[in-house]
């Protein structure tokens, strides 16, 4: 399990104190697939960078229960961009994450090229980057995350950037890969219908100070359907709530 | 419409015989008197002549070494410091009044230093060459690190490379390596001129050579080195792009 406990970040600026978070509190079970919906600028992209430790947090902690095992890393992070290094192949790309664990580099390349294989493109590892589609560069990010088998997977808007088909394939895959690989995600997204559709558990983080305004848990079983009725109400009544804070002015 | 390659290649062509026609005329047709101007067609006698009796090896040879050494040197310590100082805003603050104040010294204004330090010396004429070649790579080192996308530096932190020297060879160098490559180019013309310069001051090599010729008004003997130059310069440039595209294969 993974307990965020009271976070808090501020910031001081010449315009006196910005506090972004305010005793943020979730606690994920391993395996869940959890997603932060929000308005945007209201601090998802942050959250995820304070624990990710990226960003150290004015106070509050995050503690796994699981402990430090050689040859992994306890966070692993998509973003919106892919990210990829242009002059790395694909496949170097994917070990990117494991150089500097004490590998060998035999270990790295069957990590890696099993990692692409999950996202079904061990057969483009030899090229350069600028040689994929948007939807494959996207893909090679989400190996590169798996390849280091993190206890939390953090996804940072990663379809937000991709057409609409694009989307809707790599969501059924991601969907696919999370049942298959047991790993524990937190999806960050603008995008109340694909929160619904992907996640366990869908929070609303709004106000500013931003905290959790309300969590839903998603049931039901999967495969899912986009027209899932039940999903479209709770996807409604987040929507609702989150128009609400968004009036209120504590939105953005 | 785009000019047919095979018309371009001839007016090309056209071009450089316009040229050697007119060089050629102006001293024939006794326009200008042959000492001033020799005539195209005796180079290739007067290059035989110092090719047998050796002085253009010896000469060759003393300024290949002053050049390659000097700008192996000069180029090694302006980029390290440039990436250094790009690297750490400690540095770059220290170093910024001193930059302010060296950089817009020309190389050949240090002759005289070099000079009263060295001598008329190979060391001289190295320290001269250092001096031209440093401040371009230095600030096109500068300038790239500092323009490293700073979604890659966050791109290492995400994946456990967050130490300096992790950040630097896993990202901060292989994104420079294109502006570094453009001021060490811009380098190699830097330091021929650099070279020559040092050397019509004395120290034995092309330009030495050169200005004993001149000396006697023999401008043939002149041109030959003019040419020799040229071709030396010519030679190393193209080297060099061909290692610079074997480096930056993944652009294509």
């Amino acid at each position: 399990m993974i307990s965020i406990k009271d976070l808090t970040l501020s910031f001081d600026s010449d315009r006196g104190r910005t506090i972004v978070l305010k005793d943020f509190h979730l606690d994920i079970a391993d395996g869940e697939f959890v997603a932060v919906v929000g308005a945007s600028g209201v601090g998802k992209s942050t959250l995820l960078r304070v624990i990710a430790g990226l960003v150290k947090p004015s106070s509050g902690t995050v503690t796994r229960d699981s402990p430090e095992t050689p040859g992994r890393r306890p966070y692993a992070m998509v973003f919106q961009d892919a990210r990829l290094l242009p002059w790395r192949r694909v496949v170097k790309n994917v070990e990117f994450g494991l150089e500097g664990l004490g590998l060998d580099k035999a270990t790295r390349r069957r990590r890696a090229l099993d990692a692409l294989d999950l996202v079904g493109l061990a057969d483009k590892a030899d090229r350069w980057p600028h040689q994929l589609s948007g939807g494959q560069r996207q893909r090679v990010a989400i190996a590169r995350a798996l390849a280091v088998d993190p206890d939390l997977l953090m996804m940072d808007e990663p379809f937000g950037a991709l057409d609409a088909i694009t989307r809707q394939g790599l969501q059924d895959e991601l969907v696919d890969l999370w049942q298959r690989t047991g790993k524990t995600i937190l999806f960050v997204t603008h995008d109340i219908d694909e929160a619904v559709y992907l996640a366990d558990r869908v929070v609303l983080l709004a106000g500013s100070p931003a905290g959790v305004r309300s969590a839903d848990r998603i049931d039901g079983p999967r495969p899912r359907h986009r027209d899932d009725m039940v999903a479209r109400e709770t996807a409604n009544a987040i929507r609702g709530r989150l128009s609400d804070t968004v009036e209120a002015g504590e939105g953005i | 419409m785009a000019r047919p390659r095979i018309l371009r290649l001839s007016l090309s062509l056209l071009g450089v015989v316009l040229f050697f026609a007119l060089w050629e005329a102006l001293p024939r047709l006794g326009l200008v008197k042959p000492m001033l101007l020799p005539a195209p067609s005796e180079i290739p006698a007067t290059f035989w002549r110092e090719l047998t009796s050796g002085a253009w090896a010896d000469a060759v040879l003393q300024s290949l070494r002053h050049y390659l050494s000097g700008l192996v040197l000069g180029s090694a310590m302006g980029v390290a410091l440039g990436v250094a100082t790009g690297m750490s805003r400690t540095l770059e603050d220290m170093t910024n009044w001193i930059v302010r104040l060296l950089r817009p010294i020309p190389g050949l204004a240090w002759v005289p230093f070099a000079i009263i330090w060295f001598g008329v010396s190979s060391t001289a004429a190295n320290f001269i060459i250092i001096v031209g070649v440093f401040w371009i790579n230095y600030f096109a080192a500068l300038g790239a690190v500092q323009a490293v996308d700073r979604d890659l530096i966050e791109l290492a932190n995400a994946f456990g490379h967050r130490s300096p020297l992790a950040k630097l060879v896993k990202v901060i160098l292989p994104a420079s390596v294109q502006p570094i490559m453009a001021g060490l180019r811009t380098g190699l013309g830097q330091a021929w001129m650099a070279v020559v310069a040092a050397e019509l001051f004395g120290v034995a090599g092309l330009g030495q050579r050169m200005m004993q010729a001149s000396s006697l008004l023999a401008t043939d003997v002149v041109v030959v080195y003019m040419i020799t130059m040229a071709v030396l310069y010519g030679v190393v440039d193209m080297a060099f792009v061909a290692l610079r595209d074997r480096l930056l294969a993944w652009k294509a």
